[in-house]
């Protein structure tokens, strides 16, 4: 319930705040112009343009939610309203719930808005309505990891700054594990291409496969961080 | 309301507080004084649940901070020396949002936060962004935060850290306010403060209890008892004849162990300024000593003390302390001698 106060307190902010306004902007910008010159491909038949727009979408929704990210507890800790949150009867995970629900729901609304690109595509071409569903849960749940590695490095920085580097810095390294995976022998390539962030693990959500193994992998990349981010809260009070 | 138990506090290998014992009644308001770096605000963050205990045992209200930190929480109110303010909300929403994490039930929430408005008196400003606010009203705003959920024991960290003289009289009524509803801990680098809106002071040296008395046990415990400020005038006299007829009349009064003539506070004929330093309270025998001798009273203060004191406390105690390393490295210096005599003696 104290988490929800929480999302609440921090969307608020998001909407508040040029940041929140011009993250989102920027990321339907950038989606929107890269759809257009998608689109102008004639050759491409209508499933290769919507799964070209959920590997574009990809991009900007991983950009975006570490931009969202990076201030959610690096902010509190150099303003010092962190103590307001340390001092309350609130649970150091009921902190981090919180902050990660308003940072993914506010990652969600920009994944929405992009909603009108792959309608045309349904309008005018032909793909199932099971294609987007999926492609959009594989954004969502590529977001919610996302947002929970960037999280993590929050709780890590002092300045936003720093949390932003940090987690791209991870969010990369998760990233490249497929380049990895090329480079070693079995069974170390499948192990690495398992835990790669994007390319194995995203692409059936791109062409419309629902695969519950993916979906696991998400929402474990996701709970651990969270839980990273908790342990780091909790840390800080013993020091 | 507080035991606290052999508590030690360390970052890294540095020792911040420690061995620290004390208890604190109900109801009462403490200052919590010390130089920089003695150990005040750790103290204050472990009694806020903000920082938890290297070892030792904190109870606050008969609840554990670490085991129940929870609990303590929600009974505990904490202003930080920087008050934890989102300037991108107003002052009501921020009021409300501070009670929604404290616990207080959803159909009460607004009626606290009007609560604390008035008691603060934040009314006028309720509606503005708190980035917009002065100073003072944004440490009004920390001291609201930390009572909106009604606390037994309110935490205040430096509250009138970078107030102006108005805002200080204006802070110290308000801290003088909490009186009674809560039990009240406060901490102040600016001594004279804590002497005004304080019933006992402890005085905090090296992350350990110096001294903790009132104030007027404080200068028992220092000998150096209390310091009246006089204004005199006598009719028909020159000032250094009113100030001779003052001494004379305080000579050998039981307490007062000095009497000083100062330059006269007033202009006018026959105005004499005078200091009496005494080993107990001795306004009232004074006064009447001179108008029994005919003259006139146009001021008595109470000189404040307490700077020296504290100073004077400290000294002792770094003094002792120094002796204590002194000797410390004496005895490591005699045992090494006695090793290495040991050590030439053949088998």
């Amino acid at each position: 319930m104290r988490a929800l106060t929480i999302a609440r307190r921090e969307l608020y902010a998001y909407l508040r705040s040029p940041l929140g306004s011009a993250i989102i902007a920027g990321a339907l910008l950038v989606d929107g112009i890269l759809f257009y010159f998608d689109s102008l491909d004639q050759k491409r038949l209508s499933a290769q343009l919507l799964t070209q727009f959920f590997y574009d979408s990809s991009a900007a929704t991983m950009i975006a939610g570490l931009l969202l990210a990076m201030r959610l507890l690096a902010e509190e800790r150099q303003s010092g309203t962190i103590t307001l949150l340390n001092t309350a009867p609130i649970r150091d995970r009921d902190i981090v719930l919180g902050k990660f629900l308003s940072s993914f729901g506010m990652l969600t609304l920009l994944n929405l808005l992009t909603i009108y690109m792959p309608l045309m595509v349904y309008v005018r071409g032909k793909v199932s309505v099971g294609h987007i569903a999926v492609g959009y849960l594989g954004l969502i749940l590529l977001g919610a990891a996302v947002t929970s590695i960037g999280l993590f490095a929050s709780s890590l920085a002092r300045s936003q700054v720093v949390a932003a580097i940090i987690g791209a810095a991870m969010v990369g390294a998760f990233i490249l594990l497929w380049v990895v995976a090329r480079a070693v022998d079995p069974p170390f390539n499948t192990f690495f291409s398992g835990l790669a962030l994007h390319h194995e693990n995203y692409r059936p959500f791109m062409n419309g496969t629902l695969q519950f193994d993916r979906v696991a992998y998400y929402l474990m990349i996701t709970y651990f961080f969270l839980l990273a981010a908790t342990k780091v809260l909790e840390a800080r009070r013993w020091r | 309301m507080i035991e606290i138990q052999e508590l030690y506090k360390y970052y890294g290998d540095r020792r911040a507080i420690g061995p620290l014992s004390t208890s604190i009644a109900q109801g009462e308001v403490i200052g919590l004084l010390g130089l920089n770096g003695a150990g005040k605000t750790t103290t204050l963050r472990v009694l806020a649940c903000d920082l938890l205990p290297t070892s030792g045992s904190v109870r606050v209200a008969g609840l554990d901070v670490v085991e129940q930190p929870d609990e303590v929480r929600a009974k505990v109110g904490y202003l930080p020396d920087r008050p934890p303010l989102y300037d991108d909300m107003t002052v009501r929403e921020y009021l409300s949002y501070a009670a929604r994490l404290r616990n207080v039930p959803t159909l009460q929430v607004k009626k606290r936060v009007a609560d604390v408005e008035e008691l603060t008196e934040l009314g006028e400003v309720s509606g503005q962004l708190i980035g917009s606010l002065s100073h003072g009203f944004k440490q009004r705003v920390g001291i609201a935060q930390s009572i909106v959920h009604g606390p037994e024991l309110v935490v205040l960290d430096e509250p009138i850290s970078g107030l102006d003289p108005v805002q200080i009289m204006e802070m110290r009524e308000l801290v003088r306010g909490l009186r009674g509803a809560h039990t009240v801990v406060v901490s102040s680098h600016i001594l004279t403060e804590i002497s005004e809106t304080c019933d006992r002071i402890l005085i905090i040296d090296d992350g350990r209890i110096a001294w903790s008395g009132t104030e007027t046990e404080l200068s028992a415990t220092l000998k150096q008892g209390m310091r009246v400020g006089l204004t005199l005038r006598a009719a028909g006299l020159s000032a250094q004849a009113t100030a001779e007829k003052a001494r004379a009349a305080l000579a050998g009064l039981e307490g007062v162990r000095e009497v000083e003539v100062l330059e006269p506070a007033e202009a006018g004929e026959g105005i004499a300024s005078l200091s009496v330093a005494a080993t107990t309270d001795v306004r009232e025998v004074v006064c009447r000593s001179l108008v029994h001798a005919g003259l006139g009273i146009l001021q008595l203060s109470r000189e404040k003390e307490l700077e020296s004191m504290f100073l004077q406390l400290l000294g002792e105690g770094q003094e002792h302390a120094g002796r204590k390393r002194r000797k410390k490295k004496q005895a490591d210096a005699d045992a090494a001698n006695a090793d290495a005599a040991a050590n030439k003696e053949p088998a």
